[in-house]
């Protein structure tokens, strides 16, 4: 009798676990960390390796009000979009959050324009409110975020929080402020993985190194880029995985800020009655992008509608049953 | 790429001296420049400047010391059974070692097979056996052939040999590249997985003028053809240049702007 040969494929790359959150115990408040990383093979085939971190979800919060946010979001959240420090208590104490994500969307000088002392107070009352592990996000405005960022960071030194993001054309000053204040960075490149891989480079030359680094290769929502996406996802893990040390680092994706962008979950029932209920469709564009991300090796989901996380976190308990 | 440093050879002035004065700090230099450079594996070969009756003392001296800075895999590289055992006790006691090489001579095959069973170690095969250096694809073929299936008879992995066509000096044999070349690409075909090709790469421009130039031009042929680890100088920084260059422009490797600095960073 013959013996099938044995097609499982063999790694030799592991990619870098990362911590985010400083307890007591390492300088830091937090009263919980979450750690990410560690894969020897593509998701959840533990046949061929293991997973051994779950993927995460952070839970997106804003330092204002989001005025252009669609409906489910804001009747899901209520009064408290005005606050960020009760909003990011609602997220942890009745939507489970493990993780949060603060945008700081209201420091662009076109949305708000706040000053980076303002920032920097919303980074210390979130952190005050809740003992998750914090990612502190500008406003994608370069000039503004190197204002910004480095105020923010210098409030939340030592608690090893994940400030983003930083490009291949901006990086020094947020990199300088990490390595400063013992943070982490997330690497922004559009859709491009050789510039994904040259940031990584620029970032560790300047001696912040690769296991405190995330990848943001941009998001696209179904519909609107996801395998796009995907694709590139997949081929930085397929070579991280066959020993690209460059490469082998943990993935962010801008899951719920690309969902609800799209027409499909925005619409509303009298634009488009063919769609289905608006209250549940916009859930399920987020649950869907999410849950693709999922299998091409995102190591951080940052999402916006609980019912969506729920589902999304649900599904990734049952992808880690061994 | 997988990248044997050469530089540790008694041939070498700095590094006969060297074994002569027992003096180890040449050869831990060059082991740690080697490294820096991108070298995956350091050769390690007591040349012939020491009389034959001291050679194994030499090999274990070398060895060690060359053990003192790294725990990379060490290439032992002796035709000699009793020195391999000697070199390879000592490489192998912290970190993995390599026999550089045996031949198809059945019963070397069958002798160093067992030695590199024994170690755990990765094995070179050169295509030569009683007849000599093989001269066509076809017999260089063959003996790789005869190489593999010792390997198997004593369970060492196909991943673990790397089978070496022999390289022959440009000026002397013209044809021997373009015969070199498409053993490459036959070596990849016989097994599944494939068995790693190696070559000696510095032979090939041996007594040549634009020594340097060669050796560039042939890597990166070889590269295409399926060559996956090469005896050379890492300390050659357009050598290197040009094989990292050739695996990025065969999408062996993800492009970046500072791509030569990233193989160095891995």
């Amino acid at each position: 009798m013959s013996v099938m040969d044995d097609a499982r494929e063999k790694w030799t790359g592991t990619i870098n676990e990362l911590t985010i959150g400083a307890t007591k115990a390492d300088g830091g408040t937090r009263t919980s960390v979450i750690t990410i990383g560690g894969a020897a093979a593509l998701p959840f085939m533990n046949f061929e390796g293991p997973t051994p971190r779950a993927p995460v979800v952070a839970m997106e919060i804003w330092d204002r009000e989001p005025d252009d946010w669609a409906q489910p979001l804001v009747d899901v959240f209520g009064p408290v979009l005005k606050s960020p420090a009760d909003w990011a208590k609602k997220c942890v104490e009745e939507f489970g959050a493990e993780l949060l994500c603060l945008r700081l969307a209201g420091t662009h000088p076109d949305f708000g324009d706040a000053s980076p002392a303002q920032a920097a107070e919303v980074v210390k009352s979130v952190l005050k409110a809740v003992g998750v592990p914090l990612i502190i996000w500008g406003s994608d405005h370069d000039e503004k975020d190197n204002e910004v960022l480095p105020r923010c960071s210098q409030a939340a030194a030592g608690e090893r929080c994940l400030i983003g993001a930083v490009k291949e054309d901006n990086y020094k000053t947020l990199v300088a402020s990490c390595l400063a204040d013992g943070h982490t960075i997330i690497g922004l490149s559009p859709i491009d993985i050789n510039i994904a891989k040259q940031i990584n480079i620029l970032v560790s030359e300047m001696g912040l190194p690769l296991n405190r680094i995330v990848m943001y290769p941009t998001t696209g929502a179904l519909g609107y880029g996801l395998e796009y996406s995907q694709s590139i996802q997949e081929r930085g893990r397929l070579a991280a995985l066959g020993g690209d040390k460059i490469m082998s680092l943990p993935i962010i994706c801008m899951v719920g800020q690309e969902a609800w962008r799209t027409k499909e979950a925005r619409a509303s029932l009298q634009e488009a009655p063919a769609w289905g209920d608006e209250a549940t469709r916009g859930i399920y564009w987020e649950v869907a992008t999410a849950s693709s991300l999922l299998q091409a090796g995102s190591d951080i989901l940052v999402m916006r509608h609980p019912a969506a996380v729920a589902a999304v976190k649900k599904t990734i308990n049952e992808l880690m049953v061994k | 790429m997988f990248v044997i440093g050469e530089r540790i050879n008694g041939m070498f002035t700095s590094i006969g001296d060297a074994i002569l004065a027992k003096d180890p700090q040449p050869v831990r230099a060059m082991a740690e420049q080697q490294i820096v450079c991108g070298a995956n594996a350091l050769d390690v070969n007591v040349g012939t400047r020491v009389p034959k009756a001291e050679r194994p003392a030499v090999m274990k001296w070398l060895v060690e010391t060359t053990r003192e800075v790294t725990d990379m895999c060490l290439a032992i590289d002796t035709p000699s059974l009793d020195i391999m055992r000697v070199g390879l006790d000592a490489a192998c006691r912290k970190g993995t070692g390599m026999i550089n090489s045996t031949t198809g001579h059945a019963e070397k095959l069958v002798a160093f097979m067992n030695l590199a069973k024994e170690f755990n170690a990765s094995i070179i095969g050169l295509a030569i056996d009683e007849n000599g250096v093989a001269s066509t694809a076809d017999a260089k073929v063959e003996i790789g052939m005869r190489v593999l299936a010792a390997a198997m008879e004593v369970g060492i992995a196909t991943d673990r040999v790397y089978l070496d066509p022999i390289t022959l000096p440009l000026n002397c044999a013209q044809d021997a590249p373009g015969i070199m070349l498409e053993s490459i690409r036959q070596f990849k075909l016989l097994s599944d997985p494939a068995p790693h090709v190696v070559i000696g790469l510095s032979n090939l421009s041996q007594g040549a003028t634009e020594r340097g130039l060669i050796n560039r031009a042939f890597l990166v042929m070889a590269v295409q053809a399926g060559l996956d680890a090469s005896i050379h100088d890492p300390l050659d920084e357009e050598l290197m240049n040009a094989m990292i260059t050739a695996e990025v422009v065969l999408n062996k490797m993800i492009y970046s702007d500072s791509y030569l600095k990233a193989y160095r960073q891995r």
